[in-house]
């Protein structure tokens, strides 16, 4: 696995774009930033001596990078060493390092209970989502990197555009030709059929599964499992109906589709949400060669 | 810059209604948000949707359970608006494929809910929010609407007439987090905040990071009145250690709480000998802390959910993400054991004054969901309100934002002189801390200029003004937001919580005051233009001291109990003096305070102010 850095940028050409500042605001900019450098030098010092003192406390190893700032520009690992609580998950050690520590140590979080998916991160070798893994379950130096096969904007900040945009190609809305008539009438759907797509419909768009396929990172264009696990929501849908059915298995059945798909089960090892998506991409070909069959 | 007929400012539940609903009606619309849409806390709702689909319910029971649980203070229209627009808008709901809970033939499943006379709260499992956020977003990628995703709206562009009522709003200034640019938003024909809640002013929440308050505090800087905010829903059943929420869904299928004697105190100290754990979330929140206060909580801090009884089966069709979050966030396994819950920080009544078509007094700018006010919640939300809201007050304000003819409302907003003007003694002058000049500025405070202005110059100074500010806090060498933000978070969780007496509210105004003043000196060390979150935060620090103040100040002046509002010195609901919304108008920079009257006055009926019980 490797962490993909965008191509630099010139430097001299993004300096020449950049708006023209007085000579003094460079000048305090630039004082600021020795004294931001000291001040790190500093924080290296006392935590490496609080580290010694302490026992209870978890050494972090974060990835860092900035296009745009002089020592980041250059991918490198920053060592945090951060106190230890009981329940503590990796999120909580990357918020407690940045506040204390470094405020400009970068990573997406909102909702810190794995539903709104910005913290997939690659924790130890493998993708995980930081604010349900527990620090403790975990070997030392506990190794924090942005997703892989994603291009980095900055430290654990991954560009997500290519992810959406496969999100967005398998027509990822609901879809039907025979809505009841009344305007307060709802469709029916049996229990089995609302369970047959349970899990499907718990996907958080966090990126691990994607992250983690090797088809996909060799093949731009496969929908991956995300993308392909959206349209199974939507196929295996009673309400949706027969035509509609038939229209998406065409989309999946495209050359970046279902069958790019090798079985190598490394997307529903890793999916936070516990979602079986190697299996229910094998049922969409299943489906797809039987609609075939059908129409033969 | 950029143009569109209607900009709507968040990507949640109310955003995306927003925005569908501006489009529906032929508007160009975009969202800018400073989370992709998929990110929104809304997806953090678990319980569930309260709509009158059924037969034996009605919109009618709905309004009266919703005003009931207001403890009178919610405005009659508003609520009534809730009520009769929530079944078409569920039913819409389930028409783009949301993937409801279901009865055996095939319809969408209802349940039982804290303060409902009849089980109307339409669910999908125990992840309700989550399924409505995604069903909402799929419908913006079929209709191909436009979202400006991470980014961050900074400020409002809004003309600067001495009387906020004739002030117009013709846009935003948004700054684009991964490349640091800031640029102007011109909206031709509104502007919709829809940024969520609050819950970051307080240390222990069931919200996210990024529920900041950002567009209660720009619309409140700009003019707008906000109301009612003392109003602070504390949720009874959120995990100690991370504030992580367990859905009251737990207790509706027939969860029990016991203290450390393993009694069951609802019933058993009479807190609601009637409905018990069903009782509305101030009653239960207020319960368990008295029992903790009075030696019978675990470890001194919480007390027990139990749903083992209701069997492993059940448990699984209808609260699985129950089970997960108590092992994730709080190391238990809910089959095995019961599970250890206390109140946070859930949601915020009050917010940005509006009518129940989404407008704020300032023309061209609307507010709907949690940052919003109508008043539907009064001062107290029932569970299962929230999601109708958003889509019913988010599809008003969208659909009233592009033209569609909703009516006259009758709730009216801004300041008249007939209102009663209020007064509060503080011990510190609450407001900007009283610098002018470019601090002014960097600090975020400085009002608009220019009235004579054409839109887009006046989009254009906004912008302007945006620039100085982040640069002068990029350039000042002050101290970090961190710990001016912690200080605040911990002072408003020590003081203004579920209980409240004066002198801590004294207290927490103190805090917030010096939290103030030292935020005179912040600075941002990260000198990137690339996401750079530590300025992010910076500014959001801001709006987070701007809403303490406003919440503090109205817990300090509204002397009586009244829903999630316990005052230690005043333990009565005062109907005589206090039917009436608490208000607050920045003017500048310093407060105001001042009140309107509850409308109780129904379509076809008044409500009586009742003595609530459970």
């Amino acid at each position: 696995m490797s962490t993909q850095l965008p191509e630099q940028v010139e430097e001299e050409s993004s300096a020449a774009e950049a708006e023209p500042t007085s000579a003094a605001q460079e000048r305090r900019l630039e004082k600021k930033r020795q004294r931001a450098e000291e001040k790190e030098r500093q924080r290296q010092a006392e935590e490496a001596e609080k580290a010694l003192e302490e026992e209870d406390t978890y050494h972090l190893k974060v990835f860092r990078y900035d296009p745009e700032i002089a020592g980041k520009k250059e991918p490198r690992f920053d060592d945090f060493h951060v106190p230890y609580h009981k329940g503590m998950t990796v999120l909580d050690a990357l918020m407690y390092a940045r506040d204390t520590y470094d405020s400009s140590l970068t990573f997406r979080h909102s909702c810190r209970q794995a539903i709104c998916g910005s913290d997939a991160m690659f924790v130890n070798g493998s993708q995980r989502l930081c604010c349900k893994t527990q620090l403790s379950d975990l070997e030392e130096p506990v190794r924090i990197e942005p997703l892989p096969h994603a291009e980095v904007v900055k430290d654990l900040v991954v560009d997500m555009e290519h992810f959406y945009d496969q999100m967005e190609a398998v027509e990822p809305y609901f879809q039907t030709n025979e809505l009841p008539e009344g305007e307060l009438e709802e469709q029916h759907q049996t229990r089995e059929n609302r369970e047959k797509v349970k899990m499907s419909t718990r996907c958080i768009w966090c990126g691990a599964c994607m992250s983690s396929c090797n088809i996909a990172a060799g093949d731009n264009q496969y929908l991956g499992p995300a993308a392909l696990n959206k349209a199974y929501r939507f196929t295996m849908d009673e309400r949706e109906g027969e035509d509609m059915k038939q229209q998406r298995l065409e989309i999946l059945e495209q050359e970046h589709g279902v069958w790019r798909c090798q079985t190598q089960f490394s997307c529903t090892e890793v999916c936070p949400k516990d979602i079986p998506l190697t299996e229910h991409i094998q049922e969409l070909k299943r489906e797809a060669v039987k609609n075939n069959l059908k129409f033969w | 810059m950029h143009e569109h007929d209607v900009i709507v400012v968040g990507a949640g539940g109310a955003g995306l209604r927003a925005a569908i609903a501006a489009q529906e009606e032929g508007a160009d619309v975009a969202i800018v948000s400073k989370l992709h849409p998929v990110r929104s806390h809304t997806g953090a709702a678990e319980g569930g949707i309260n709509a009158a689909l059924r037969e034996a319910d009605s919109w009618e029971d709905h309004a009266y359970d919703t005003m009931k649980g207001s403890d009178y203070l919610g405005d009659a229209p508003a609520i009534e608006t809730l009520a009769q627009d929530s079944p078409e808008e569920v039913i819409q709901l389930e028409h783009w494929g949301m993937a409801f809970s279901r009865e055996e033939d095939g319809r969408v499943s209802q349940r039982p809910f804290g303060g409902l006379s009849f089980p109307r709260t339409t669910y999908a499992g125990a992840e309700t929010g989550h399924q409505l956020l995604h069903t909402m977003y799929e419908q913006l990628v079929k209709r191909g609407i436009e979202v400006y995703d991470e980014w961050y709206v900074l400020d409002l562009a809004v003309s600067d007439e001495d009387e906020p009522e004739d002030r117009t709003c013709h846009g935003v200034v948004g700054y684009d987090i991964q490349s640091g640019n800031i640029e102007g938003f011109r909206a031709r024909d509104g502007v919709i905040l829809a940024t969520g809640g609050l819950g970051q002013v307080f240390d222990h929440t069931t919200n996210a990071v990024a529920n900041t308050g950002d567009g209660v505090a720009m619309a409140y800087r700009a003019g707008v009145p906000i109301e009612d905010m003392e109003f602070i829903q504390f949720h009874p059943t959120s995990l100690p250690s991370t504030g992580v929420l367990i859905s009251e869904g737990v207790r509706g299928e027939g969860g029990i709480l016991y203290n450390s004697e393993g009694e069951r105190f609802m019933f058993e100290y009479g807190y609601a000998s009637n409905d018990g754990e069903l009782a509305s979330r101030d009653v239960v929140a207020r319960a368990e802390l008295s029992e903790v206060n009075e030696g019978r909580g675990i470890e001194d801090e919480y007390v027990h959910l139990d749903m083992r009884h209701l069997g492993e089966e059940r448990i699984t069709d209808r609260l699985e993400n129950i089970l997960h979050l108590a092992k994730d966030f709080e190391g238990v396994d809910a089959l095995e054991e019961p599970m250890p819950v206390k109140p946070g920080q859930h949601y915020a009544m009050g917010g940005i004054e509006t009518d129940e078509n989404g407008e704020t007094c300032i023309g061209g700018l609307y507010a709907a969901g949690e940052c919003a006010c109508a008043s539907v919640h009064g001062s107290n939300r029932l569970g299962g309100n929230a999601l109708p809201e958003l889509i019913v007050f988010g599809a008003r304000a969208g659909h009233h934002a592009a033209g569609r003819d909703l009516g006259e409302a009758e709730i009216t907003t801004g300041k008249r002189d007939e209102w009663e003007s209020g007064d509060v003694e503080t011990p510190v002058a609450p407001g900007e801390a009283g610098i002018s000049g470019a601090d002014a500025v960097a600090d975020g405070g400085a009002a608009a200029e220019g009235s004579d202005l054409s839109p887009d110059e006046l989009v254009a100074r906004a912008t302007e003004r945006t620039d100085r500010r982040v640069d002068a806090l990029l350039e000042n060498d002050g101290r970090n937001h961190s710990e001016i933000r912690s200080d605040v978070q911990e002072s408003m969780t020590q003081h203004v919580n579920v209980f409240r007496e004066e002198e801590g509210l004294k207290q927490a105004l103190r805090d917030i005051r010096d939290a103030r003043e030292a935020y005179q000196n912040v600075g941002v060390a990260d000198q990137s233009r690339t996401f750079n979150t530590d300025l992010l935060h910076t500014i959001e620090t801001r709006n987070i001291i701007d809403i303490a103040e406003a919440i503090t100040l109205g817990a300090l002046a509204r002397d009586e109990f009244r829903g999630a509002h316990w005052r230690k010195e005043y333990q009565e609901r005062d109907d005589e003096n206090w039917l009436k919304h608490t208000m607050l108008s920045w003017n500048d920079g310093s407060p105001e305070l001042w009140y309107k009257p509850v409308l109780l006055e129904g379509e076809e009926k008044r409500y009586e102010p009742k003595i609530r019980s459970y």
